[in-house]
């Protein structure tokens, strides 16, 4: 087993893809000879060539319009857009059209679609490269939103998405790209799409998270005696998982970097309350990014959940 | 040094049958006698399941509908021309189209009932559903026609917009994408000169929507609209171009929106009723009718016996659409995602059993 970072399990999920499906296409902007603004197709364009790794024109409605017309067609296409902000340029293909195929024509078309984009923020970027509004999507029905969290599940839960006959987001924590490694197993293989993964045993609290925040909390928790939940997939939740472990441990913390108003820790807030609540031995408490316009660089860790806010949030809980 | 000119464009328009039914012979396309006279059913077959479903929607029998009158030869001669392996992308004023390919009437009927199990093609048909979202999926054909060239299968994707539909930015990026690849695509926009209120003048200040095929590196030609025969052999062409590898078309059908935009509209708060009634005497039917009798391929004892056999089969639309069962609660779940999730499975439990 070799150890890569998450740029290169990804490239290797798509280039295992690439072998295994002659229906697996890229395409995207700068995705062929550059490989990628961040090189996670590096290499794929030399070795499979412009049919199946497609530069497209600067316009990102039009790589989803495509994609969503290839994969009606048959074909299995992996769109790269180059950041989450510029998705929203997509936003009424994705909307109007990609999640609504299967269902506008009865199952006669489908829409086996995969959307990479990098996301969230720590990375010192300009406007618009540092969003993390995964909720966005998980409000449309629809669509899948899946988000790893490190090397190994970014791979198996990429193969999944190719393979899943429903469009999903694929959401790559941008921070975590050349941040963590480790070892990832060389054939193909799954992570399944709406499993959660219990990234650390624990009794005294539940940290429920996801992506690059993950990483943050794991830091945070130390030696807290708190089980971390790793959603890897948004919609549809892991609900059995999580509240599996509220029922067990009572106390729960949910860690997102998006605002806090309408984020999807409010639909895992909501879910508990509604389905666990007996359960509960302290007020469900998020530590989240604030209601404000995502700042640039030099404000951004005002913002970004830091392991000191949820540390305390974590000691809040346990006196409650 | 002086300005030079680097480049130079024209517009070609395509007209073969003149509102008398005179047709330019050197023009005529390759159809058959039989083909003439299909094509002049087809027209009429339209028509008259356009007059049907006005007819139900007044008596409340069918919801909110698009009106097809007088855009009979854009929707025949276009959809005529499409072969059966052809991917077709329609708008939602395209019902000639959908007959030209055997798409059962009585589903078209059950959609515009609200009955989306009207929008599953049968097997064998491929017609998109229709796209409310106005210009957006001309990307779609753009992507299937990717796909296809990818596979080597011989056909074409079409797509269908109206007028409106070119102020689009997707309009833009699938042509574009296009010209780019190089993509067997045939674009065919019904400039019916409406976007509900707004005035094909007031749209774009473009002299035709032909030439916005130009900026793109495809093909573009105007053709009259309500001359089937012109849009049969301009549709013919292109398709037959795209095979050639010669890459994608857009063809601008010049026509008229004779009914308001839907049933939900009342044209007449902002156009002049001359202005119908100079396109009435442009009438596709009529025009296509004269041709048959000038080539004594139709007779009036024909065209009683035609109106007679598709009222019947109007009839039996209407019926099979009426008497089908409704749809249960759980069509609404089984096709939102290819599994229902653990929550949609309570939920449907929650709906079917009326409680929470």
């Amino acid at each position: 087993m070799a150890v890569l970072n998450l740029v290169q399990a990804i490239n290797q999920g798509l280039r295992q893809a690439l072998e295994t499906d002659e229906r697996v296409l890229l395409l995207g902007e700068d995705i062929g000879k550059d490989g990628g603004v961040f090189r996670v197709t590096d290499g794929l364009h030399a070795e499979f060539g412009e049919r199946r790794i497609i530069d497209t024109p600067l316009a990102e409605s039009g790589i989803i319009g495509l994609a969503i017309g290839m994969a009606a067609y048959g074909l299995r296409p992996v769109a790269e857009i180059q950041f989450l902000g510029f998705c929203y340029a997509a936003i009424e293909q994705i909307f109007t059209h990609a999640a609504r195929i299967r269902a506008r024509s009865r199952g006669r078309f489908d829409c086996p679609l995969v959307i990479r984009t990098p996301y969230g923020g720590g990375v010192k970027a300009p406007e618009l490269h540092e969003e993390s509004t995964e909720a966005l999507f998980c409000h449309m029905p629809g669509i899948k939103v899946v988000v790893p969290s490190s090397p190994s599940n970014a791979k198996g839960l990429l193969l999944a998405a190719i393979d899943d006959p429903d469009p999903v987001i694929y959401l790559e924590p941008t921070r975590l790209y050349r941040l963590l490694k480790e070892e990832v197993a060389e054939q193909p293989y799954h992570t399944p799409l709406g499993k959660a993964r219990i990234a650390r045993k624990g009794n005294q609290l539940t940290i429920i998270a996801w992506g690059s925040m993950l990483e943050v909390v794991l830091r945070a928790a130390g030696e807290y005696d708190a089980e971390i939940i790793d959603l890897l997939t948004l919609s549809p939740f892991d609900r059995e998982a999580v509240l599996e472990s509220v029922h067990k441990t009572g106390r729960v913390l949910i860690v997102h970097e998006a605002a806090k108003t309408g984020g999807f820790g409010a639909e895992l807030a909501a879910t508990i309350a509604e389905e666990a609540i007996m359960s509960l031995r302290a007020p469900i408490r998020r530590v989240t990014g604030y209601d404000v316009v995502l700042p640039l660089p030099l404000l951004e860790n005002y913002n970004l959940p830091s392991p000191a806010r949820i540390i305390a949030a974590i000691d809040d809980l346990l006196r409650y | 040094m002086p300005k030079q000119p680097i480049a130079d464009f024209t517009i070609e328009r395509l007209s073969i049958l003149a509102p008398s039914g005179q047709a330019d012979e050197s023009l005529m396309p390759d159809l058959s006698d039989s083909q003439l006279l299909q094509l002049y059913e087809l027209l009429s077959y339209t028509r008259m399941a356009d007059q049907r479903a006005l007819d139900l929607q007044r008596e409340g029998r069918l919801g909110t509908y698009p009106a097809s009158l007088g855009q009979e030869a854009a929707q025949v001669g276009s959809g005529f021309a499409l072969r059966s392996q052809d991917w077709i992308f329609p708008a939602f004023r395209e019902l000639g189209v959908f007959l030209c390919h055997n798409y059962p009437l009585e589903l078209i009927y059950r959609y515009w009932s609200g009955d989306e199990r009207g929008q599953q093609s049968p097997e064998g048909c491929n017609i998109f559903p229709m796209s409310i979202a106005v210009g957006t999926h001309i990307l779609h054909a753009a992507g299937a026609a990717l796909a296809a060239k990818y596979r080597g299968d011989d056909l074409v994707a079409a797509a269908f917009l109206g007028d409106g539909g070119t102020s689009k930015g997707d309009f833009h990026e699938a042509l574009n994408m296009a010209g780019v690849y190089k993509l067997p695509l045939v674009v065919i926009c019904q400039n019916n000169q409406w976007a509900i209120s707004v005035s094909r003048q007031a749209q774009t200040a473009a002299q035709t929507l032909a030439q916005k095929a130009l900026s793109y590196g495809i093909h573009g030609l105007q053709v009259d609209g309500n001359d089937v025969l012109a849009v049969y052999q301009a549709t013919h062409e292109a398709i037959e171009r795209a095979r050639a590898g010669e890459g994608a078309s857009f063809i601008e059908c010049e026509t008229y929106r004779m009914a308001d935009h839907t049933t939900a509209d009342d044209a007449q708060r902002y156009r002049d009723p001359q202005e119908v009634e100079k396109w009435r005497q442009r009438d596709p039917l009529l025009r296509m009718r004269r041709f048959l009798d000038q080539q004594r391929l139709w007779s009036p004892g024909d065209q009683e016996q035609l109106e007679l056999t598709l009222k019947e089969r109007l009839n039996r639309a209407v019926r099979a659409a009426e008497s089908a069962a409704p749809p249960g609660a759980e069509e609404m779940f089984r096709y939102t995602c290819h599994q229902l999730s653990s929550r949609q499975q309570e939920q449907l439990k929650e709906c079917l059993d009326g409680s929470t």
